[in-house]
């Protein structure tokens, strides 16, 4: 069925049914009410890691993507709050801006390349977060809070969305559409990787030099997936935003660029379900070894250099992924 | 103006030496050292506890702070490092072994010395009063003095002793001085440890005065890289640039700005934004590192 093989489908329908059926019947079994927002915001920084995917995919290391995800907050918090728009108008607007903030900087430093660029954006998030800290409509350091839960939305009297200040469990409904958010995330991303531009996209990574001798319009590609990815990153920071009802020049610093980053290498670069993993692991890990107390850190870094240690490619080189692989 | 002149002196040349230690490791191993902050840490760490703590003179805990980082960079370099670029397929990978050993050294600063922050006692007391336009205190210029002389002479050993050469063999083309008979590994662990050791001596140095704590390590490792850039990666001349002119552009700034505070910072990076799309190489960086 269009062109996957069976055993991807069964891969996939197992992925769906354990992340929408299975997950919160294990979480109504143990009662770890708590695990509900630790899943949300993975799926969320799946969503933004997914984007920086993308463009190590051209071959460019990003540790810019927290600045994306600010700037998507942001946006949309000051939408909601300052301007009166429905959340659900405001998200996709959050990821537009950041595309075309993405846009007019990448202009200049897409040129850049190895660890010119990785550096050009490390500095990018410092100079967003500087910029939420000076302008007046974000409010400096006190930042925006009580941003409204995201109203419903009805087309010709009928309800497509609903209310979430009417719900009983905000919870369960952010998980939900965070992962629904990520499901189709991930599934652009596959059909991305497997469309002409991806092919195109593998090329520059090789060989940028060799890919435009042949004919490909290198500038362009690189702008397309910049913006895109920074897209991911605006989606994700907007539903962040949202969900913690506030948004500070901190929400996202360095330290969570290079964590975007970090969750891409975990996961495997050779695989477009790596980031999903690579988060999964990082930040419910770290949760999980929250019950050591002080040594929290010490065990979750060990962890962390004997997995890239072993399997400097990734955990997904490990090949027990199912489906996607690529 | 003597004043933020002097204060450019002093911020410059102390960013030059943590500069120059990242600048050695990335040139020999193409590393992006992200643990290089923590590095510094411990290096105060290791004086405060020799001089501070025991009382053993300063020189000595100096010697010990340089010794302790030298020891484990070297232990990163041979066990960690190298292994993982050898196995891996993008040499990027090594990014996130440097992250992770980031938070490893920050894990075990925390378990050892605590989140407060240390002091010592001041080496030399009194203040340098030059008609009350130029106020320094005498340790800020001791700790400035020694920090040029680490500087020369490290410049000394990377140019006339035989390791020196190596070292720089092997940062200008790894492969052609592997044929020539350099011990490649050899030569990367001890340029590893050397760039570690300068990371140290710097963290037992700025103890004196900044004193130190378990959060300067990630500050300092994103300045550092901010000075790597602006004089080019992988370029020793070009770190030292480096720290000197974003030291001098933070005294300048902080004296003329000082009302807005962060402003400053914030010109700094879009400043440095800016210069680094026109000239990506830096001030002396060789194209596409």
């Amino acid at each position: 069925m269009f062109g996957f093989t069976a055993k991807q489908l069964t891969g996939v329908g197992i992925f769906l049914f354990v992340l929408f059926i299975g997950v919160p019947l294990i979480i109504g079994a143990t009662g770890r009410w708590d695990f509900y927002f630790t899943l949300t915001s993975v799926a969320l920084l799946a969503i933004a890691s997914a984007g920086v995917w993308l463009t190590f995919y051209i071959g460019r290391i990003n540790i810019g993507q927290g600045a994306f995800a600010l700037i998507g907050a942001y946006v949309s918090a000051i939408l909601v709050v300052k301007a009166g728009w429905s959340f659900w108008i405001s998200l996709p607007a959050a990821g537009i801006f950041a595309a075309i903030v993405a846009i007019l900087i990448g202009l200049p430093i897409l040129r850049l390349r190895g660890v010119y660029f990785a550096m050009i954006t490390l500095v990018l998030t410092q100079v967003v977060t500087l910029t939420a800290l000076a302008l007046p409509i974000t409010n400096g350091a006190k930042g925006i809070s009580n941003i409204p839960l995201p109203s419903g939305v009805s087309l010709f009297g009928i309800p497509i969305l609903p209310d979430f200040a009417g719900m009983e469990n905000t919870k369960l409904a952010f998980y939900y559409t965070a992962c629904i958010l990520m499901v189709i995330t991930y599934a652009a991303l596959y059909r991305l990787v497997n469309s002409r531009l991806g092919h195109l996209c593998r090329s520059m990574q090789q060989n940028e030099e060799l890919a435009s001798s042949i004919g490909v319009n290198i500038a362009y590609i690189r702008i397309v997936i910049f913006a895109i990815s920074s897209f991911f990153g605006g989606i994700g920071g907007a539903m962040f935003g949202s969900i913690a009802q506030s948004v500070y020049p901190s929400s996202f610093q360095v330290a969570d660029s290079v964590n975007f980053m970090l969750n891409c290498f975990l996961g495997g670069l050779g695989f477009v379900f790596g980031p999903m993993l690579g988060t999964l692991v990082l930040y419910f890990g770290w949760d999980l070894l929250f019950e050591f107390g002080k040594y929290q850190m010490l065990i979750y870094s060990t962890i962390l250099i004997l997995i890239i240690r072993f399997l400097p490619n990734g955990l997904l080189s490990l090949r027990f992924g199912k489906g996607g692989d690529k | 103006m003597e004043q933020i002149l002097a204060n450019g002196v002093y911020l410059g040349s102390q960013y030059a030496m943590i500069a120059l230690g990242l600048t050695l490791i990335f040139a020999l191993m193409n590393v992006l050292n992200f643990a290089h902050g923590q590095m510094y840490v411990i290096g105060g760490f290791v004086t405060y506890t020799f001089y501070g703590q025991w009382g053993v003179p300063f020189v000595l805990a100096l010697v010990m702070s340089c010794v302790t980082l030298a020891i484990l960079g070297a232990l990163i370099e041979r066990y960690l490092f190298a292994p993982v670029i050898k196995g891996s397929a993008r040499e990027e990978s090594t990014m996130l072994l440097a992250a992770g050993i980031a938070f490893f050294l920050d894990a075990v600063i925390l378990l050892v010395f605590g989140e407060k922050q240390r002091g010592v006692p001041k080496i030399v007391d009194g203040v340098f009063n030059y008609d009350f336009r130029l106020i320094m205190p005498y340790d800020r210029i001791l700790i400035c003095v020694l920090a040029i002389l680490s500087i020369v002479a490290f410049i000394g050993l990377m140019q006339y002793t035989k390791t020196g050469r190596a070292l720089r063999a092997l940062a200008q083309d790894r492969t052609a001085a592997q044929l020539m008979g350099v011990n490649v590994d050899r030569y990367s662990m001890i340029g590893f440890a050397l760039g570690a050791m300068l990371a140290g001596l710097v963290g037992g140095l700025l103890v004196t005065i900044t004193g130190v704590n378990l959060g300067m390590g990630g500050p300092t490792s994103i300045k550092a890289f901010m000075m790597v850039m602006i004089g080019g990666a992988g370029v020793i001349s070009g770190a030292i640039w480096g720290g000197i002119i974003l030291g001098f552009m933070e005294a300048i700034g902080l004296a003329v700005l000082y009302q807005y505070g962060d402003i400053t910072y914030l010109l700094i990076f879009v400043s440095l934004m800016i210069f680094l799309a026109i000239r990506p190489q830096g001030l002396m960086g060789k194209p596409w590192g």
